[in-house]
């Protein structure tokens, strides 16, 4: 009972910030001075032709007027037509978002294995040199943005040693077999492991600017927890017991230090999602982000707002199952 | 212990003096930059186009650092870039800062309707990528110093406000609150003088940060191309014509970005090195 009316007020909460979000974005884009219509129609377009497709996209009604046609629209799953591609927006950001899920997963994947070593490594040395320079780097990585890193990696690995593909998602080249927008998974799926191969070397590069400052953050949390951890009388225990120092760091410290990590890492893949925007430009890479920056050029404000609307909700998903997890792991909740 | 506290102190000063002592530089070359330039940040010479900095064969040592594609000095856009740069840190940073905790202060200190009001406001602005929004936001208001700044601010106080929320819900349990409130003093009296001078060094550290932040906000406008003027020299509108140039010229694109990269981790350390200044324990 007591979880029910929890789970229910959590949607509330939700339904309350994506609604609030939707305001935001409607009302912020319609006070852009450049008129979307003049842009798409050809120079020679009469006053008549401006007004026919301003009545058509429903710019002429109030502002308050659009905005509950549109949300009552969105809430039958349809985000109105996209002014500067034509199509709805719906199947168009659709499209679009596998490639950038794929990219966020795969730099969440390297985030966690780098940041995982660098503390272990830090624990296992701890009080020498080792564990000096994983502060070093994590501090570096922390302090520095995935743009800057995005753009050295393109400088290091791009052109000085040029070992990885520095644009797009895939070699234009390449036969594609695909049904599915999920490139990586169906790549695997369907055995086709020179695509597979192909994908990873064009996704590594914009993948680790996103990962390393998440590596960094994970480093030195799990470090602190671990170190925290290796106090405990039961470590103590296990240790007098004749166990080796890694079998008492990763089978008996690590399981009771991940928590606090693993919580982090959920809001924290947020901000890298956030990230993917500006990390999609810089690797010409085709996901949602690029297309959003394209349809913020081109005022496409039916676009504009289907993508803000998938982030945001993309956000509050991801952070409630970070919710859900840390109630399932954690034992004092979990009988609570 | 007291050899393990010495070399924390000592890391932490040398951290401290190495960052302030390039963001001084960077500051004093940005002040400076019209009478130490070699040249004139606008000025296009096409037959000197794309050439390499002093040590590579084929440079004119004229250009210390070599020229873009349109023959601009290198050395002389990276220095006026640094006055947009410290100018955009230095506004954007104190107005964010001041916004964010102003909003912070109140929700933690007034509690009830204040905070719930204001914690919801938080809670929507976090559900926004903050590129997008910077980028929205100044594709409405159009490009310009001005618009980077109000977008710097309006994207970011959810920094500050989350931050100065939870220290002044911490300051407000302390005793000396609570004896301030027993003694009769008003509200804004007690908030003013006994719970703002206690965040402050929290407030300071962030603001190191936050003009940080600022100044890769500016560069990624600058790349997406709608920070001011494609024209006017910036170390983001540097980087984004080095990236489009990149096989023909590394130089473009590695200087504006070295600086870049050297600026942000400064302004980084540096208030992480505050942030343990102010920390009692350590000091």
């Amino acid at each position: 009972m007591k979880l029910l009316r929890a789970t229910l007020l959590r949607l509330l909460t939700m339904s309350v910030t994506l609604i609030g979000v939707a305001v935001v974005v409607f009302f912020v884009i319609r006070v852009v001075p450049g008129n979307p219509i003049a842009m798409m129609l050809p120079p020679g377009a009469t006053e008549d032709d401006v007004a026919r497709l301003t009545a058509l996209y429903g710019l002429d009604k109030s502002i308050v007027e659009q905005f509950v046609i549109w949300l009552g629209g969105v809430l039958q799953g349809d985000f109105g037509t996209s002014i500067s591609l034509r199509q709805p927006v719906m199947p168009l950001v659709l499209g679009r978002l596998p490639a950038t899920l794929e990219l966020a997963i795969f730099a969440l994947v390297i985030a966690v294995i780098v940041g995982g070593a660098l503390a272990l490594t830090g624990v296992r040395h701890r009080e020498t040199r080792t564990e000096t320079a994983v502060d070093v780097a994590n501090g570096v990585g922390l302090s520095i943005p995935d743009f800057l890193w995005a753009l050295i990696l393109i400088v290091l690995f791009g052109v000085l040693m040029p070992i990885f593909h520095i644009s797009g998602r895939i070699s234009p080249s390449l036969d594609l077999p695909f049904v599915t927008q999920f490139y990586v998974f169906e790549s695997v799926a369907r055995l086709r492991f020179d695509l597979w191969w192909d994908l990873l070397k064009h996704m590594f590069m914009p993948a680790l600017a996103l990962a390393i400052p998440l590596a960094a953050i994970i480093s030195q949390l799990l470090k602190q927890s671990l170190k925290e951890t290796m106090h405990l009388d039961y470590v103590t225990l296990s240790r007098t017991k004749g166990y080796s120092e890694n079998h008492v760091i990763l089978s008996e410290a690590l399981p009771n230090a991940m928590l606090p990590t693993l919580t982090l890492i959920g809001v924290q893949f947020t901000f890298l999602i956030g990230g993917t925007v500006i990390i999609e430009r810089l690797f010409s890479y085709e996901g949602l982000g690029n297309m959003a920056i394209d349809a913020v050029i081109n005022r496409d404000l039916p676009l504009i707002q289907g993508i803000v609307i998938v982030f945001a909700l993309l956000f509050t998903i991801i952070n409630l199952l970070v919710d859900m997890m840390y109630a399932v792991l954690n034992p004092r909740l979990r009988h609570a | 212990m007291l050899d393990g506290r010495g070399s924390v102190k000592r890391r932490l000063g040398a951290r401290l003096w190495l960052s302030g002592a390039w963001l001084g530089l960077m500051a004093v070359l940005a002040l400076l930059a019209p009478w130490i330039s070699p040249h004139d940040p606008l000025a296009q010479d096409l037959f000197a186009g794309r050439l390499p900095p002093f040590w590579v064969t084929g440079a004119d040592p004229a250009y210390f650092l070599g020229t873009d594609s349109l023959g601009r000095d290198v050395l002389t856009r990276i220095l006026y870039g640094a006055r947009i740069a410290f100018s955009v840190a230095l506004v954007a940073g104190l107005a964010t800062a001041l916004v964010g905790s102003l909003l912070g202060l109140l929700a933690g200190y007034m509690r009830g309707w204040v905070d719930v009001a204001i914690s919801r406001l938080v809670e929507i602005w976090m559900a926004f990528p903050p590129v997008l929004f910077a980028i929205l936001l100044i594709a409405v208001m159009g490009t310009g110093l001005t618009s980077i700044i109000i977008a710097i601010v309006v994207i970011d106080w959810t920094r500050f406000c989350r931050v100065v929320r939870a220290e002044a819900m911490n300051q407000s349990a302390m005793d000396y609150v609570s004896s301030a409130i027993v003694a009769g003093r008003p509200r804004r009296d007690i908030l003013c003088r006994e719970i703002l001078p206690n965040v402050l060094p929290t407030i300071v550290a962030l603001l190191t940060l936050e003009m940080g932040i600022a100044v890769i906000v500016e560069a990624i406008l600058s790349f997406v191309n709608l920070s001011i003027s494609t024209d006017a020299p910036t170390w983001g509108g540097m980087i984004a014509e080095g990236r489009t140039s990149i096989h023909q010229a590394w130089w473009v694109l590695a200087f504006p970005l070295g600086v870049l990269f050297l600026t942000v981790l400064s302004f980084s350390q540096f208030g992480e090195g505050l942030k343990d200044r102010f920390d009692p324990v350590l000091r």
